[in-house]
């Protein structure tokens, strides 16, 4: 979006109502990241509609002033498909977590954006049940230990940002709840017309604090983070390391950068619309690699609402709604005093 | 009616102009029984006598050929005079195959006309349908009249010219066996015809080879001499059913999925709503989703869902955005909806859920009817969670109560319950179209201005709903969710008080909804008295029939019929006070009766069958004579 003449300021997009999350959590962060984030993007508050499901990451509509539906575990994507239909002009904002969009809601969430509805999804990713006391969650790593797996967890985690690739979703992007950089990442979601997808990195301090440590730590980021900007090389660790394509494994790996001439390492040039490098980014193992942060893929295609309306429309074109016409149609015959004529 | 003719007829002579006649077509899933019924309903229809069909269709789609268990049926009942159930027992029963005669003919009553395709009764077949012996060569077959044709031969001889492939040709055995049955009824075959021509208009020598055969089975009907075989006296003769009376005004056949299609479009014109219809496929609920998709210009918005709960959801989320929204499935579909449901409740916004009943439990009987799902629309939900609950006792029926569950939803800011069921769902039946200008409007009014006390989103009307606030209402701006409301502000609750408080008004707003309904009537019969006979949904026909004729012969019966099943109307109490005894016949093990005896303490005796079949009016009036003596 080019900038916009403020029409709003952040104190326009809070509510009355007290917050209720544990002291410390990293939602406060994502909360006032989006209250940011609003004046920006040049829209109004009566337009603006946050859906939410169930856990604490959506209690977050009652925050914001907006029109806002706390709805039901795991169904927030479909309660805002029929808002959505129901009304294209909406700015939908999807509020979800872990468990909300990728367990009991995992069906939704690939059909919307298999669909491609014109929505923001913000998937707060804290590994954990929160709101029912700290169960392990479907993007716990293996060996969790939680009230429900005393003994560690065995299965395997979902990785949201795969699922949401694999589901068809044409803007997937990583943010950290405390990270001054997820502003930028809102405002590139908003942009992007159709599902825009956002795994947020965010710290339960009390259920499953500092999970995301080892890379979301300010002090070690320059060497574990990987900050992409499209058609930016994929550098890190202060430009001394970059990324590239290893073309005989037809894989990604680390490449060091001398003097800063990347160029002579080979080191990938950022493309958002390169689905490919998409998926080697959002699957590259951290620990060998730095966690890929920012916009990952942008690609946009037609979306759900503008294909119904456009249908709509067209299938409507040149008939009337006459109702009586409507319980008339067919083979029909009168019935006289007399009795019944063809 | 079935009856009369029983009576008129031990010496198996058709009265010349039956009062009514019962025919049953009955074939492979694959012959088109059912097209045969519904075009053979259409000529009866413009013939101007009273109908009532009862397609009865196996679950597989295209079950092997020749099985018992792929037998498809299509019973029509038609008379000159009034007729509310497909009828009892078929006069005549046509049957395409061994395995059609075999699963059919109990039903046929004594001394009633067969007509089988001896073509199909070779050994493969009879093997199929498990006959040792030809039934038609047996005598076994006896008690009945029967008539071989070789309707497959027949058919070739008659498509010949168009130099069709063998299976194609014989595809046309179902026009010609509507032919021969059109001539027995003197029914006309010009609407037919030009069905023909339009269904086929791309594809003019399988138009012209199905009208060739239509005629063909007309033409033998009048020329053939067909006389007794030494096994029964079978023959054939035209016999005329002319036309019922019926009120002036303009008529056609409808279905109950169509009708109540149309009942939602016309519910949601007169509330001045577009409409957003969430649905995911389920027997026998698509049709509705079917109709509803092709009505665009009429503001209807259609979204086949990902599963039955974001069907609702979609749809609840379309109602808060300021659309009419409805979904619509069956039993095993309502029961994933229930939670949704109960959002829909707390959050106070309109929504119209249509049940088609089928049997149960579990996936049950996907095809075939039962009224087993009442206490899931009463109470099926988790928390104290008052739904308003109406249903459609017949096709035509069904459009009016679409209708009223509109106007309930939209005035009391509630979803509302509809239930209609399998046997309605795909039965057709003659229906007095209605004049859209006698309709009552009902238009909705939004809150879009901020009201001087400022914004209570949860604040009431003298009937208890609260505003309805489209988002994109400047101002207006407001949060709501599942979560317990605060009185007026709609702000979370949790508060003791506050929770007691709301669920009263849940409560009440629900019962009031008993305000803007008519008081119970008496469908047949009087106020007060011996017995009276307490039905809902579609065992009204059968009920009525029943009723009827015990009143014909005398006696103290009385038929009380429900619409709104809850909240009930608010003389319900009293007036089955008023009678001696109470029974009720439903099609489930006795739901209704628990809720009469719950809410009004009336010693209401059940009177039971869940076969997946629609009550006969002999099983009510052996009811009833029971509890007479």
């Amino acid at each position: 979006m080019n900038e916009m003449t403020k029409i709003t300021t952040l104190k326009d997009w809070e509510t009355d109502q007290e917050v209720r999350w544990c002291p410390g959590c990293g939602d406060y962060a994502i909360l006032k990241a989006v209250q940011r984030t609003m004046p920006d993007l040049g829209v109004r508050p009566e337009d603006t509609l946050f859906v939410s499901g169930i856990g604490c990451s959506s209690r977050f509509p009652y925050y914001m002033e907006t029109y806002g539906f706390h709805t039901i575990h795991g169904r927030a994507p479909a309660i805002a498909t029929g808002a959505k239909l129901a009304n294209p002009d909406l700015d939908v904002w999807i509020i979800t977590g872990d468990g909300d969009a990728l367990s009991i809601g995992g069906n939704h969430t690939m059909h919307l954006l298999r669909r491609n509805l014109d929505c923001q999804i913000m998937l707060f990713n804290n590994e954990i049940y929160g709101l029912t006391k700290g169960q392990y969650s479907p993007t716990s790593r293996v060996g969790t230990s939680s009230p429900s797996t005393p003994y560690g967890s065995v299965d395997r985690p979902a990785s949201p940002c795969a699922f949401a690739l694999g589901s068809g979703a044409r803007f997937i992007a990583r943010g950290i709840d405390v990270h001054k950089d997820l502003t930028n990442v809102l405002k590139a979601a908003h942009t992007h017309k159709g599902a825009a997808f956002i795994e947020i990195f965010q710290n339960c301090i009390v259920y499953n604090k500092d999970v995301f440590e080892e890379f979301a730590a300010k002090k070690t980021a320059a060497s574990t983070q990987l900050l992409l900007a499209d058609g930016e090389p994929m550098l890190f660790e202060k430009g001394e390391k970059g990324i590239t394509l290893d073309r005989e494994t037809l894989s990604l790996k680390v490449v060091d950068v001398v003097d800063g001439d990347w160029q002579a390492a080979n080191v990938i040039v950022h493309d958002v619309t390169n689905r490919s490098v998409a998926h080697m980014l959002i699957e590259m193992p951290f620990g060998e690699f730095p966690m890929a942060i920012g916009v990952l893929y942008d690609d946009p295609r037609p979306t759900f609402e503008a294909a119904v309306v456009e249908q709509n429309a067209q299938a409507a074109e040149g008939k009337k709604a006459d109702l009586q016409a409507l319980l008339n149609k067919g083979q029909t015959w009168t019935v006289t005093e007399d009795g019944p004529e063809l | 009616m079935a009856t009369a003719l029983k009576q008129d007829d031990s010496d198996n002579n058709q009265p010349a102009n039956a009062e009514n006649v019962v025919v049953r077509f009955a074939g492979d899933s694959g012959d088109g029984m059912q097209l045969t019924g519904g075009q053979f309903t259409l000529s009866t229809a413009l013939a101007g006598s009273d109908l009532a069909t009862f397609p009865d269709f196996p679950a597989e789609i295209r079950a092997p050929q020749g099985t018992l268990f792929g037998v498809s049926a299509f019973q029509i009942n038609f008379g000159s005079r009034a007729i509310e159930t497909a009828g009892d027992q078929p006069d005549v029963l046509i049957a395409m195959n061994p395995a059609a005669l075999k699963t059919n003919v109990d039903a046929l009553r004594e001394g009633g006309l067969i007509i089988a395709d001896e073509g199909e009764f070779g050994k493969r077949n009879l093997d199929k349908a498990k006959y040792e012996n030809n039934p038609l060569e047996d005598g076994s077959l006896a008690k009945w009249q029967l008539l071989k044709l070789d309707i497959s031969a027949l058919t070739l001889e008659a498509v010949k010219p168009f130099g069709l492939g063998n299976k194609e040709a014989l595809r046309c055995k179902n026009m010609w066996t509507l032919g021969l049955a059109l001539w027995m009824f003197e029914r006309e075959r010009e609407p037919i015809i030009d069905w023909l021509k339009t269904k086929f208009a791309k594809l003019p020598d399988v138009a012209d080879s199905n009208i060739a055969a239509l005629n063909a089975g007309h033409a033998y009907g009048e020329t053939a001499e067909l006389s007794g075989d030494g096994l029964g006296s079978g023959h054939l003769t035209t016999r005329k059913v002319g036309a019922a009376p019926s009120a002036p005004g303009e008529y056609r056949t409808v279905t109950g999925a169509e009708a109540l299609s149309l009942g939602l479009v016309a519910g949601a014109q007169l509330a001045d709503l577009p409409m957003f219809f969430g649905g995911y496929p389920i027997t026998p609920a698509s049709a509705i989703l079917h109709h509803l998709s092709r009505l665009k210009e009429f503001g209807v918005t259609t979204f086949q869902a990902e599963d039955e709960i974001a069907a609702i959801a979609a749809a609840i989320g379309a109602s808060y955005a300021g659309k009419l929204g409805i979904t619509s499935s069956s039993g095993p579909g309502i029961a994933l909806k229930g939670e949704a449901m109960g959002l829909a409740i707390m959050t106070e916004l309109p929504l119209v859920i249509v049940n088609s009943q089928r049997g149960g439990p579990s996936t049950g009987l996907p095809t075939k009817t039962e009224q087993s799902d009442l206490y899931q629309a009463i109470y099926g939900r988790n928390g104290d969670a008052p739904m308003p609950v109406i249903a459609a006792r017949s096709p035509g029926d069904a459009f009016e109560c679409a209708i009223e569950a509109v106007r309930i939803a939209v005035q009391y800011m509630t979803p509302v319950m509809l239930l209609t069921d399998g046997y309605i769902a795909n039965a057709a039946e003659p229906w007095k179209i209605p004049d859209v200008d006698t309709l009552e409007p009902f238009p909705t009014t939004f809150l879009d201005k901020m009201p001087a006390d400022g914004l209570k989103p949860y604040a009431r009307d003298e009937k208890l709903a609260r505003p309805w606030i489209k988002p994109g209402t400047p101002e207006l701006m407001h949060r709501i969710g599942g979560i317990e409301k605060g009185i007026d502000t709609g702000h979370i609750d949790y508060g003791a008080a506050n929770h007691q408080q709301m669920t009263e008004i849940r409560r009440d707003k629900v019962l009031g909804v008993a305000d803007s309904i008519p008081d119970q009537d008496v469908a047949l019969g009087k106020a007060g008295g011996k017995l009276a006979v307490v039905g809902w949904g579609s065992t009204f026909g059968p009920i009525h029939q029943a009723v009827r004729r015990a009143v014909e012969a005398g006696k103290d019966v009385s038929h009380i019929h429900i619409r709104n099943v809850w909240p009930m109307p608010k003389n319900l109490g009293d007036l089955l006070k008023s009678y001696d005894r109470v029974i009720v016949p439903e099609m489930n093990t006795g739901q209704l009766k628990t809720v009469l005896r719950d809410q009004y303490l009336v010693d209401a005796k059940p009177v039971n069958k869940v076969s997946g079949q629609p009550f006969t009016i002999a099983e009510i009036e052996a009811a009833i004579e029971e509890n007479l003596s």
